[in-house]
């Protein structure tokens, strides 16, 4: 049986990524949305977008209520191309906001103080899904596993808020989950982070408008990360946590 | 009268339906489920219609590859005769029409909530307050759980009633994930807003329930798809097989705490989804499925990167399952651990991966199979005892046959492009069922459609909503410890079950 176990070792090689904030990820990844100066029909696109997530006068596109369904670009494709870029996290909600080709980058000068100091070197998170589909959940999951291997940088989720140094939290939030999410959020001590992770979190995505979900608890407390995606990619989420908490290298 | 017998994605006018009187119609149903031993229910919804319910049931037959159909109208204040003592998986149907409309089934053990939906007939009922089966006694003691987990997973909340570290009894309590998806897809009119919650019913089964929303929206605007686009659609289906059973059999191997094969089938579980992110740009296929087209045409290239994918994954992945299924400590753990008996998964419903676990061949592929599926003589995959042990070697088996059926799908596609053509508006009056076989099981989707062709109902089954049951039953009398293990070997959806 040990032969065996050392084989099987040997066979999985290297899996691991080794530099998580410049590795490339395969095939035609849809991240990072660019607008071009190219002319279009505007409403077309506008009137398109399944979650209202492209504004005109000039052209946006909003990720934290984008899908990256990518139909845009397929209808109009001098104007709007995705791009392999998983980098879209950010602490500040206007930055979602894309009109054109810049990084989407976290703003150290809004970023608390007390974070760099505290949960640079060690972060411990709760995930709590709110009326989230499993797929973000799926993918947060598959931060700590050997390819993303998340938990190198000292950062792990944990079983209870009780052992958290901040919430993330997956889904729309459904009037049913509501109370579940702020009594969960209480028993984190404090100081504390809140992360938003995927477009359903941030902005309802397609359930939006829907009367199933009670969204009050966002208004209440403050949102130190929002990482687009749906579901968002691994990369974006390692990415965006260290960016906030370690600061831009 | 009897019922309508139709086909798999078969449009009709909603008036073939017959209408029968309650008595009948308890009686038509009473009577298929009894005789015929490959019938089961695959919805029974009610549909407000004229201040009245319009009960709508349809059965499928896997003997006859048609789903029977049958309805009755009846008032929100009436009391029916309940199904459930004479056939138990009709339990929760009841339960959910109960909850929606108020209207009452004398004979069904407890008329519970369902998931607590924003539209419920009675919105003082409130989550928290429960009605928990319970048991006055000194020696036993109550185990809550939940709705938030220790894992990253979706909300729901366990309740054991424990004899020491023995399980007694277990009730499960969801709708913490209730979205009002089904209304949604009547507030909201535009098709792409449609396939895109179709996508996100359950995040992990994306293409289940897109490619029966799809198959389903094509039949009611009379588009037929091209050979291509369906066999497209099927070899998705079946990678996505591949790679939500290569992650739960990581998970199971965590729940034993089997490092190595979490580690290993987790990392194999990466090409397999990454290859749908080379496809169409996501990890779990999202936008790949659409009615009447596809965005992402399958190329000779994307059959190449496949075999290479898969020829680097199959020999790893085989290996480190001979090992993990030969392992004293890994077996001592799953067998004869969480057992659902053949009969008892009969009895409840039990449909998909799960009941086939248990012996009970139940597989929409063969049994009610959509386009390429009409072409092979699907052979379904079953394990004699229903333990931990069997959920865990179906996926394995059933990984293997994918591969075998997804290299088979690649020398028979033509790869030319489906045309594009819009899609003609929806057939008015009319009224379709879909099924498919997602990994966890029976997909259903059903839609009615108004003078206009404007959908006037649609109506959700995710396989979940069968088998909670039988994760409840399978940890009778286990250790409270093997509850985690249970219940990843079933893996349901929680988002799926509460829509």
């Amino acid at each position: 049986m040990f032969i065996n176990n050392l084989k099987i070792l040997f066979h999985q090689g290297k899996q691991f990524i080794p530099d998580v904030t410049t590795t490339d990820v395969p095939g035609v990844f849809r991240g990072r949305p660019v607008i071009t100066d190219a002319a279009c029909n505007e409403q077309q696109l506008i009137d398109l977008c399944p979650t209202g997530a492209i504004s005109g006068k000039p052209l946006s596109i909003d990720l934290g209520r984008c899908t990256f369904c990518g139909e845009c670009a397929i209808a109009c494709p001098e104007k709007i191309r995705f791009t392999k870029d998983y980098k879209m996290a950010t602490n500040d909600r206007n930055r979602l906001i894309v009109t054109g080709d810049q990084p989407i980058e976290v703003d150290a000068d809004k970023v608390r103080a007390e974070i760099h100091r505290l949960f640079g070197r060690s972060l411990k998170l709760r995930e709590v899904s709110a009326a989230g589909d499993n797929s973000c959940e799926w993918e947060l999951n598959a931060t700590s596993n050997v390819n993303f291997d998340m938990g190198r940088f000292g950062i792990d989720f944990v079983a209870s808020p009780r052992h958290a140094d901040g919430i993330v939290v997956t889904g729309p939030i459904s009037e049913n989950m509501a109370e579940a999410l702020e009594i969960c959020y209480h028993a984190t001590p404090d100081p504390k982070i809140l992360i938003l992770a995927g477009t359903d979190a941030i902005s309802g995505g397609i359930f939006a408008d829907s009367p199933a979900l009670n969204r009050s608890f966002l208004d209440k407390y403050k949102v130190d990360l929002y990482v687009p995606g749906n579901p968002v990619h691994p990369l974006a989420f390692v990415n965006g946590v260290l960016s906030l908490v370690r600061g831009k290298k | 009268m009897d019922f309508i017998s139709i086909k798999n994605n078969q449009c009709i006018r909603f008036g073939e339906i017959p209408v029968l009187p309650y008595a009948d119609f308890y009686s038509l149903i009473d009577n298929k489920l009894t005789t015929a031993p490959d019938a089961h229910c695959v919805a029974y919804y009610g549909v407000p219609m004229d201040g009245k319910i319009r009960l709508i049931c349809c059965l499928a037959d896997d003997a006859t590859h048609l789903i029977d159909v049958a309805s009755a109208t009846v008032e929100p204040t009436a009391v029916l005769e309940s199904l459930t003592p004479k056939h138990l998986d009709l339990q929760l149907f009841e339960r959910e029409i109960h909850e929606n409309f108020g209207v009452g089934f004398s004979g069904h053990p407890w008329l519970k909530p369902v998931r607590y939906p924003h539209n419920a007939a009675d919105r003082s009922l409130k989550m928290q307050d429960y009605p928990f089966y319970q048991i006055d006694s000194e020696e036993l003691h109550e185990v809550g759980v939940g709705p938030i987990h220790a894992g990253i997973i979706e909300p729901g909340h366990f309740r054991f009633i424990c004899n020491g570290e023995q399980i007694l009894h277990l009730e499960i309590q969801l709708g913490y994930q209730h979205r009002g998806v089904e209304t949604l897809f009547l507030q909201k009119n535009n098709l792409l807003q449609r396939a895109t919650l179709a996508e996100n019913i359950a995040g992990d089964t994306v293409i289940g329930h897109s490619t029966a929303f799809a198959n389903l929206w094509e039949s009611l605007c009379g588009f037929e798809p091209s050979r291509q686009l369906q066999i497209e659609r099927a070899f998705a289906l079946e990678n996505e097989r591949i790679a939500i059973h290569t992650g739960d059999l990581s998970g199971i191997c965590t729940d034993i705490a089997y490092q190595l094969g979490n580690s290993v089938f987790g990392r194999l579980r990466t090409p397999v989804i990454n290859y749908f992110q080379r496809w169409a740009g996501n990890r779990f296929a999202k936008g790949l499925i659409r009615p009447g087209k596809t965005n992402f045409h399958f190329t000779k290239e994307l059959a190449q990167q496949w075999i290479e994918m898969i020829s680097a994954y199959q020999p790893d992945f085989v290996e480190m399952a001979n090992q993990t299924f030969d392992l004293p400590s890994v077996l001592s753990r799953i067998e004869r651990t969480g057992i659902v008996e053949p009969e008892t998964a009969r009895k409840i419903g039990m449909v998909g991966m799960a009941a086939r676990a248990s012996n009970v061949s139940r597989d929409v592929r063969s049994s009610h199979p959509w386009g390429y599926y009409n072409e092979i003589q699907y052979q379904p995959v079953t394990e004699p005892v229903g333990d931990v042990y069997c959920r865990a070697r179906i996926r394995h088996d059933e990984i293997l046959k994918s591969i075998d059926l997804m290299k088979q799908m690649i020398d028979t596609m033509d790869y030319t492009a489906q045309p594009s053509a819009p899609l003609a508006n929806a057939a008015a009056d009319s009224f379709v069922v879909s099924l498919v076989e997602g990994w966890r099981g029976e997909i259903c989707h059903c839609a009615i459609t108004d003078a206009q062709g404007n959908l006037l109902y649609y109506k959700i089954k995710d396989p979940s909503f069968h088998n909670w049951l039988g994760l409840a039953l399978a940890v009778r009398n286990n250790e409270i410890s093997d509850f985690p293990i249970c219940n990843k070997s079933f893996d349901l959806s929680y988002s799926g079950h509460d829509l």
